[in-house]
This record gives C-alpha cells, structure tokens and sequence, in this order.
C-alpha cells in the first residue's frame, strides 16, 4: 500500500514562485519546501528560513585545528624531537605561521564542505519528489513547492486551494 | 533586445557563432547583457548539456584526435615517470650548483597556473564581478588540473620517490617529524591545502549541474554516473540556503589562498640566502607573476572552446576583454617587479647582488632573460589598446606568449641564481637532459584530464549562470519592462 507524501505544485518563473513562498509562509505551513534549478536570490526571507548554521560548525572546528596546529608544531619540534637545523630556534612563531595558517584554512574548508552536505541530509539516495516525472525539470528551468502531509496543519482541499490560488501551473500528488 | 543592453548601439546578428565575438560600446548608463541573446534557462541547460549528453560513439572525431593526441602526452608522462623511477633524477642535467632546474620551473609554473582559477572562483565572487559565472568551472578544472602536474612535478624530483611519506607529519617508528620551520614543508602544507580546498570548491559547484545531468540522463550508465555525483540534490531552497553559505565560506577561505600559497613558493627561494633569491619582494611578484599566467593559460584553453562548444553566447568577448585587463595589470606588475628588482640590486651596493643581476641580463643566459622580458612585459602591452583586447586572435598569441614567458620567468630564476655560484671553481652551464619530455608528459596529462573534464563534466556553471540572466530575479517584470533588473 502507498502513503501520500504531499503535494507538488509547479511554477513557470521565480517571480511566482516568490510571491507564492510568501503566501505558504503566511498560511502558517512549516513541513514545507521550495525546489528551484538556482539559489533565488531572498527566497530565504520569502519562506521565512532560519539562517544557516553552518559558520558557526566552520567558527569552531576551524580555530580547534588552529590550536591543534599551533601546539603540535611546538610538541614535535621543541620536545617530541628537538633537532636544530639551518640554526633557527626551535620554538620560533615566525616560522610556525605558514602550516599554522595552512591547516587552519583546510580544517576550516572541510568542515564547510562536510557541513554543507550534512546538514542538508545529503547524499541521500531517493526523495519522494523524484517520483514526479514533472519534478525532473527542477534541475532546469521549473519551480516547485511542495507541503508534505505530516504538516500538522496540512489539509489536503486547503493546501490544493492555495496553491492553485497561487498560480501554481499544475498541482500533484507525491507518493512516498 | 535593446532593453538587456540598454544602450547598445550596435544591432547584435542573429548567428550564435558569430555574435559573442561582436565588441559593444561601453554603455552610459546601465551594463551589457552578460549572456547574450533573450535566453532563457533552458537555453543555458541545453547549451552546456549538448557537448557532455552526446552518444560516447557519436564524440566529434576532431574530439576524438584531441583525446588521442593528450593521451599519447599521458603516456609519455607516464613512461618518463617510470624512467625516472628505474634510473633516478641522473636523467636530468642538473649539476653541482645547479640543483634545482626544470624539475623545481615546472613545479612553480604550473602551480602558478592555478592561481587564475581561484582568483575567478574567489576573489572575483567576493566582490561581486558577475562575469565571472560564465568562465569560473573551467578555469577552477585548470587550477585542479594545473596543481596535480605540479604536486607530480615536485613529487618526482625528491630522488627517492617511495619516500616522499616523510614530508607528511605521520608518526613513524623513528618517532621524526617533518621540520615545521622549513620552507619545503611549508610548500608541502601550502600545496595540498590548496589543492585539497580546490577540489572542494569545485565539487560543491559542480554538485547542482550533475544534478542537472542526472535529470537529463537517458542512459543507465550516466543516470548512474551522474546521480552518484550529484548526491541526491534536488535543488531544495532549504538547502540552498546551507549551500550558499558554505560557498561564500569557501571562496572567502580560497581567497587568502590565492595569495598565500604562491607567497609559501616564494619563500623556497626567498628564505634562501641566495643572490637573486633572497629578496622580500618575492612574495608579492611571485603571487602577480601567477596570477597573471594563470589567465593566460586561461585565455589559451578557453578561446579556442568557447568556438568549439559553441558557448559564445555566454563566454562573450566582455569576458575575453576583463580577462586581458587583468592580463595586462598583472603583466605590468610583473615588469615593475622586474624593474625593481634591478634597482634594489644597485641601490643595497651589494656587489653579489649586483653581479647576479647584471650576469642574468647579460651573461651565459641572457637569451633566456629577454625571451622572458619581451613575452611578459611587452607582449601584453599591446592590450592598452581595446581593438586588441577585444580581438580573439590577438587575444590567443599574446596568452600564449606569455605562458612562454612565465615558464622562461622560472627558469630565470632558478637556473641564472644558482650557475653563478659563490665559489667561481663550481661554475656550470646548465644544459637540460631528457627534461624535454618530462615538460611534455605534464602538458600530455593536463590536457588529457581536461578533455575527459570538457566531455563529461558540464564546463560552464549552469545554475550560477542562470542567476545572472535577468528574468532570476524574483521582481523581474518581463522583458517589456526595460527596468526590470535591480
């Protein structure tokens, strides 16, 4: 037996995906979703979406692998192995700075990469929207919103009606 | 038409081949369309697709011979690393005080090249320079590509290659570490952070426009190839919102980079306390010096796809033209450093120091000295003038020219420096081995990972072009509003 994930409305430009968002948005939906084939530019503030959290994951791992850096390099060179060589000091910051800074760049980058993908819930392998045979065009030139069932205010007839209302070119039913 | 590029004067012909290579005045008031035509997404999807959704039977045979042709460079490439391997770096005509040649020029020609890729990915889209969405995949595949010659080219030449694990701070039961305080191993750093946050960068891009190629996909091996890459995106604002903010973390991480990774290069050399190497101005002049071939090679591999993939339409002659300012800036930069270089050399009255400088313009190198004078400060010059900037042939030659030149920059560098040694009895002439083929094999595998790159990887940002086409904004009115921009 297959459930119902929700509704899939399509949209031609961003301009009625925009002026849709904030009509969703007003009418209260939280389990809800906008697919577009590019970032358009304040749709965040059109849903009403949270800022990303992801610079302060990038905030934190990245001055901890500065710190690791900093103290490794005094550990390996002034204790771990003291080893003078071409005569500079064993604890010198000068020379400490450049695989300082490098590896604070790179735990910085990963974790903006990894975050990024995680906190998205990505890779995932199927999402009921790929169901939708009109849904293979979001990756091109068509809008989408969808407002899943489990929306505790979702009710099928008013969902349908303010999307239509809203300019929606089509609306379907996603399995999930 | 007229109101995407309000003040045009110039009627655009129809011909998509034709019509990107058209220079248009500057405008007033308001900006020239960046993508040319009335386009809409779709447009942008088809065109980038078209080259990578061809049948694999169906490559244009023109393609086809290019691949051939790169590969027979990879194995050239290949077959000379397992020379180097058998024989060891006796291959090369380094010699007693010439210990760094065509090994160390490579390295640091090729590792500069990458440099224009993260400028256009990062510092351009810091500030704002919108142009740069139609030319930032391909020149971030050649920074990617750039950097893997170079980390071979700096890999082979340590001698004992199985050994090269000990430039990595991995505990080992000689409980050594890698001396943090050389400049060597902060090249290793420099390096592979730079190529390692390159490659994520890159990827996070390329991410949304496999997506497209998985939607498109009516093949099983590419519905698979591309839906494994693409990591089940479907373009979710919720995610965007996360995606955006990692990419401006990237590209603001990337910046610095830019300048810092070159500047670690330069202090192989400056940090020395070699006549010639030992300079402060290094850093800056190297970082320039990189920039500036960099957009070269760009211009060089770009031109020539741009008319291929028939993608004129949104690599306009606008973007040839910003390309050759910077080449011109940077080219510029690089002649004053030269100059002054010169002049610091007189004004320390250091007589070392002198000599070395008077002996690279006019001693057993000299040809070397002015190969390199007249292609990276002459040959750019001609792009004061806009025909030429905005001419592609023009364009072509002076890149070319000054890819030349940057390669003949480093072997300036290293080689005069070093031949002239403090002991007159250790004098040597440098005169290169099998390093021919070694520069060659790099050429061979730099193009051959291009050209799969130009086949299956889509070569233009798809959903960042996009954005920048007018009717993305989310106020747009439609094309009967001459003011529907921002």
């Amino acid at each position: 037996m297959s459930t119902k994930f929700g509704l899939l409305a399509e949209y031609e430009n961003p301009a009625q995906l925009y002026a849709a968002c904030e009509r969703v948005r007003d009418a209260g939906y939280t389990k809800w979703d906008a697919c577009s084939p590019f970032a358009v530019h304040g749709l965040d503030r059109a849903m009403g979406l949270k800022p990303s959290t992801l610079p302060w994951w990038v905030l934190g791992i990245g001055v901890a692998g500065s710190i690791f850096m900093f103290f490794f390099q005094i550990w390996s060179m002034v204790y771990a192995y003291p080893f003078v060589l071409a005569g500079k000091p064993l604890f010198s910051i000068p020379a400490y700075v450049p695989c300082w800074y490098e590896a604070t760049v790179l735990s910085a980058c990963l974790t903006a990469f990894f975050g990024n993908w995680a906190l998205s819930g990505l890779p995932r392998y199927h999402h009921p929207a790929f169901s939708s045979k009109s849904f293979a065009r979001v990756t091109d030139d068509k809008f989408f919103i969808m407002i899943e069932r489990r929306d505790p205010q979702f009710d099928q007839a008013a969902a349908e009606a303010l999307l239509k209302d809203t300019g929606a070119s089509s609306v379907e039913e996603l399995e999930d | 038409m007229a109101n995407t590029a309000p003040s045009t004067s110039i009627a655009l012909p129809d011909d998509p081949n034709v019509r990107g290579d058209i220079a248009l005045e500057d405008p007033v008031e308001g900006r020239e369309a960046l993508v040319r035509g009335d386009r809409d997404f779709h447009y942008i999807t088809e065109a980038v697709c078209r080259g990578n959704e061809a049948p694999l039977l169906k490559t244009p045979s023109s393609f086809v011979f290019g691949l051939l042709l790169a590969f027979a460079g990879f194995l050239l490439f290949g077959g000379y690393v397992g020379w180097l391997f058998w024989e060891g770096p006796g291959l090369w005509g380094n010699n007693n005080p010439v210990s760094w040649a065509w090994d160390i020029v490579n390295f640091v020609f090729w590792v500069g090249i990458g440099h224009a890729g993260t400028l256009i990915s990062a510092i351009l889209y810091l500030f704002r320079q919108k142009w740069r969405m139609g030319v930032n995949r391909y020149a971030e595949a050649m920074t990617i590509f750039a950097v893997i010659c170079a980390a071979s080219c700096v890999v082979l030449h340590t001698g004992r290659i199985w050994l090269d694990y000990f430039l990595f701070p991995i505990p080992n039961q000689m409980q050594l570490w890698p001396n943090f305080r050389s400049p060597l191993e902060w090249d290793v750093f420099a390096v592979n952070t730079y190529f390692t946050v390159s490659l994520l960068f890159w990827f996070t891009g390329l991410v949304p426009d496999f997506a497209t190629l998985r939607d498109r996909a009516t093949v099983k091996w590419r519905q698979l190839f591309y839906g494994a890459l693409a990591l089940g995106w479907r373009g979710s604002a919720r995610h965007w919102v996360t995606y955006e903010k990692a990419y401006q973390i990237l590209a603001a991480f990337s910046a610095p980079l830019v300048l810092s990774v070159h500047s670690v290069v330069s202090f192989d050399f400056a940090v020395s306390q070699l006549p010639g190497w030992h300079t402060t101005i290094f850093p800056p002049y190297f970082v320039a010096g990189a920039i500036f071939g960099g957009f070269a090679m760009v211009q060089n591999l770009i031109l020539p796809a741009r008319a291929w993939l028939g993608l004129k339409d949104i690599i306009t002659i606008h973007h040839i033209e910003n390309m050759n300012k910077i080449i011109l800036l940077t080219g510029s930069l690089v002649g004053y450093a030269y100059g002054m270089e010169f002049f610091v050399a007189a004004y320390s009255g250091n007589e070392y120091e002198g000599f070395t400088f008077i002996n690279r313009g006019f001693g057993p190198y000299w040809w070397a000295y002015w190969i390199m004078i007249s292609c990276n400060v002459l040959s750019p010059q001609v792009f004061w003038f806009r025909k030429a900037r905005t001419n592609v042939w023009v364009s072509f030659i002076v890149a070319a020219l000054v890819n030349t030149g940057m390669w003949f920059e480093r072997f300036v560098i290293c080689v005069t420096s070093l031949h002239r040694d403090a002991l007159p009895s250790s004098w040597e002439y440098f005169v290169p081995r099998t390093e021919v083929l070694f520069l060659a094999g790099t050429f061979g595998l730099f193009l051959f990972l291009f050209l799969l790159f130009v086949r299956f990887f889509p070569v233009i940002a798809i959903s960042e072009v996009k954005t920048i086409l007018p009717q993305a904004n989310p106020h747009w009115e439609g094309y009967g509003h001459a003011k529907g921009g921002h």
